[in-house]
């Protein structure tokens, strides 16, 4: 039956989730804290959840409803984007229940299972529920059985069960396939939300509006007036803490592999017959089935391992005196790469992409580099300060588009030079505008997926990767670049080849 | 904040333009303008709800004050481009006979080849598309809720009035009410056979709700009063049982289905500058709101649907 209260020209009213609750494993972890339940808080206060939500903690403390609902509470209060509100909160606060125990522990997931089945008689929640699984992903396989013996994997009629992962996904394409084994052979592929927050932005979900929405920018975003793209990813932090997850995976399977081929398919893709999940995920798969990698992977790579300097007036220690790095360590915290799409719009256009920790600043964007008008009826000397027009769409922080193009010096005869005009939406909007995880977690609620990776995606972006991360495991060393500048000479080296220079952010 | 005195739209205009290169950045961001008119001693609080919700819209936002319209013509204004967010806004003061051209001045201040907006904080024209600032505007909004006189009918005549674009802040307070209805049907899909809204005695929100659920369910639909705050509660019968939320509070709601244990529900009663982010996100005539106010308007004339014709005849007077 259709609801008669909903019509589709009536887009005032939200899409509200059906009733249901959150399971997540790992919640005493950084990110459950500082983002996961901030996000169920800030959905609840602009009114998206379901009345009777209720988010279930699971982990190995010896905490009872209340000590997690004061956890929640705490974490609300210091991250939460929207103001705290008490109404807000006792909305929700019926609904929290924790689960102390291991994930091998079978009395635990007994007890898991109770709840959830109390949560549907006391709450409501229909007996649909989505495992959020924010834990180390060695432990995927344990959980992921765990829930498929205790009955909390099969849904009944009419309602469902999900599962949401977060990246690395696997950290090859054999990992990955190991991974998505043992996903798959529990949950359905469209019950797998694989999250990648970066699609969660507002600004990455604009490019595809940018694109299609509008008749100025796709007649030439393509070989013809394109001449190369750059998408970087620079991160002004160093590895902190992370030591016993990043040594060993680097850079280029830390965010390439997932963020930034991400980032390239939605640059790159042809236009999708629909917005929905299914359109999408065709383009983009046809992107990333397209990508070749240069024949001479030492010319056209690059990596690099930051060593001790001054970084933004602050001295920092390189990678190697970082906490628990072995001093052996030949893993890059700085990669950059060229890919080539062979397609007709592509053919020849290389994409550059980049990323590194302990760099300049903290920046990702995607600048897409035009070729220089064919002729120029100025003498010389008037545009030596004209480069090429870019267009480049700012990711974080400070989201928006920048356009550079060439325009007469104010005052001379004729002297043309550079200048940016800035799209400076994404400055204000920030304020209002939802967090990347609180879409995303939305939508797994929802069970919408055109933000979502699925497997192929992963396995093909693997498929670019792995040659390149092989090559480097085989040949030599990373380079050195001090903190706080742009990465290695190589990396300029790389791109001056093709006559070419990358831009500084 | 730069005091203008006796002034004219030109030199407002060029005001602008200063205060944006005095702050270092003469790129412009903003997606409409927004002109709002009001009396003196309002126009502070429509000040800072447009700026807030300019946060999410950056806009050029104009406060115009008709004053005395008796003695010379003269134009005042304060214009500044403000810290801390990324619009502009005047305020500007008439008096004299160019209070009744207002339009005048405001048309040349219009940001080139975007949406305008024209907002009513309180007192608003019988027929905002044919007021000349209404006119300039692709959205109009009034607010019935605000108005200082005549209350009880300052919704049916903007119902009456009706024209594409215009909108009512009435309006926009039932959203989550209605948001929340349409979520707890999704639940239960049934029929509804009646359904029931009760609020304070002159609720211009209420008397929409009622409209909007006659006119989507076709059910006679049951207007009672009660000491609110604003609405309190709304119930629908379906086969199943009835659907209902309760609000005592204004704040916390309690949801019940057929079926399922009751449920607490936050729903507060939304601030001025919520309520009109929400407006400007939607720049176009809403087709919903259209259906509803034709519905109220056939409810209160006594033609169109009989179905509804007692409850809402004994209450003419709060419509």
């Amino acid at each position: 039956m259709i609801n008669p209260l909903r019509t589709p020209q009536d887009r005032r009213l939200p899409k509200i989730a059906g009733p249901c609750s959150l399971v997540i494993f790992g919640v005493t972890g950084d990110l459950a804290r500082k983002k996961l339940m901030p996000a169920v808080y800030d959905l609840a206060n602009r009114g998206l959840l379901p009345p009777g939500f209720s988010l279930v903690g699971f982990a190995r403390r010896d905490w009872a409803d209340q000590d997690f609902a004061a956890v929640v509470h705490d974490a609300v209060r210091e991250n939460s984007r929207t103001e705290f509100r008490e109404e807000v909160w006792r909305q929700l606060a019926e609904g929290f229940r924790f689960v102390p125990g291991d994930f091998n522990d079978d009395h635990a997931f007994d007890v898991l299972r109770q709840t959830v089945e109390d949560l549907d008689k006391e709450r409501g929640t229909g007996g649909n529920h989505a495992f959020y699984l924010s834990i180390p992903p060695r432990f995927f396989a344990d959980v992921i059985g765990q829930l498929k013996e205790h009955g909390l994997a099969n849904p009944e009629e009419d309602s469902w069960r999900r599962v949401v992962v977060e990246k690395p996904f696997g950290s090859d394409m054999k990992t990955a396939r190991e991974l998505n084994e043992v996903i798959s052979e529990v949950f359905p592929p469209e019950s797998v939300f694989r999250i990648d927050h970066y699609l969660g932005k507002e600004t990455v979900q604009n490019i595809l509006a940018m694109r299609f929405a509008n008749t100025l920018f796709e007649p030439i975003w393509n070989a013809n007036f394109v001449d190369h793209v750059q998408i970087t990813m620079a991160e002004d932090i160093g590895i902190g803490g992370r030591a016993g997850y990043y040594d060993g995976i680097g850079a280029a399977r830390d965010v390439i592999q997932n963020h930034l081929i991400q980032l390239m398919a939605l640059i790159a893709m042809e236009e999708p017959t629909s917005f929905d999940a299914k359109s999408l995920r065709i383009e983009k798969q046809k992107v990333l089935e397209s990508v070749v990698l240069p024949r001479r992977l030492d010319l056209t790579t690059a990596r690099g391992q930051y060593t001790e300097g001054w970084a933004g007036g602050v001295k920092v220690a390189g990678y190697k005196q970082e906490q628990d790095i072995p001093q052996t360590s030949r893993t890059e915290t700085f990669a950059a790469i060229t890919l080539n799409i062979e397609s007709r719009r592509w053919a020849g256009v290389p994409f550059y992409i980049r990323t590194g920790k302990r760099l300049g600043r903290r920046v990702t964007e995607v600048a897409v580099v035009f070729k220089r008008a064919p002729h120029l009826p100025f003498h010389d000397t008037s545009t030596e300060q004209l480069t090429q027009n870019a267009l480049v769409i700012r990711v974080q922080p400070d989201e928006g588009v920048t356009m550079r193009f060439g325009s007469k010096v104010p005052g001379t005869a004729m002297e043309i030079r550079d200048v940016s005009m800035d799209f400076a939406y994404g400055g204000s909007f920030t304020e209002s505008s939802p967090e990347a995880y609180e879409r995303l977690i939305l939508d797994v609620l929802l069970g919408e997926p055109p933000l979502f990776p699925r497997h192929e995606e992963v396995e093909l972006s693997w498929k670019i990767l792995d040659p390149i991360v092989e090559y480097w495991a085989n040949h030599g060393k990373p380079d050195t670049y001090a903190a706080g500048t742009w990465g290695p000479p190589s990396a300029d080296r790389m791109l001056a080849r093709e006559g070419r220079a990358w831009r500084r952010p | 904040m730069i005091e203008l005195t006796d002034t004219t739209a030109s030199a407002i205009a060029a005001e602008f333009v200063r205060a944006r290169r005095r702050a270092g950045s003469p790129a412009m961001g903003m997606v409409m303008t927004l002109v709002f008119v009001v009396d003196e001693e309002d126009s502070e609080e429509a000040m800072h709800a447009a700026r807030t919700a300019s946060r999410e819209h950056p806009a050029r936002v104009m406060g115009v004050i008709l004053g005395d319209g008796r003695g010379a013509a003269r134009v005042d204004a304060q214009v500044g481009i403000g810290s801390g967010w990324t619009g502009e806004s005047a305020m500007i003061r008439l008096r004299g006979e160019v209070t009744k051209h207002p339009e005048s001045v405001v048309l040349p201040l219009l940001l080139p080849d975007s949406p305008v907006v024209v907002w009513w904080p309180t007192k608003a024209p019988d027929c905002p598309s044919e007021d000349p600032l209404g006119r300039l505007a692709r959205r109009r909004i009034t607010d019935a809720a605000a108005v200082p006189r005549n209350r009880a009918k300052a919704m049916l005549t903007q119902c009456n009035n009706y024209a594409p674009g215009n909108t009512d802040l009435a309006w926009t307070r039932i959203t989550r009410w209605r948001a929340l209805l349409a979520a707890a049907l999704d639940q239960t899909p049934s029929k509804v056979t009646a359904a029931s809204v009760t609020a304070e005695r002159i609720s211009p929100s209420a008397d929409l709700l009622s409209a909007w659920l006659a006119d989507r369910l076709r059910v006679e639909v049951q207007r009672s009063t009660s000491e609110g705050p604003g609405i309190t509660r709304v119930v629908l019968e379906t086969r199943n049982g009835p659907v209902s939320i309760v609000r005592k509070d204004g704040k916390l709601a309690t949801l019940s289905v057929p079926g399922e244990p009751d449920r607490p529900v936050a729903l507060k009663r939304r601030d001025l500058d919520e309520l009109l982010a929400e407006e400007l996100r939607h720049l176009d005539p809403d087709d919903v709101y259209a259906d509803t106010v034709k519905k109220m308007v056939r409810l209160n004339t006594g033609g169109g649907s009989g179905r509804s014709r007692g409850a809402r005849r004994s209450k003419k007077g709060t419509a």
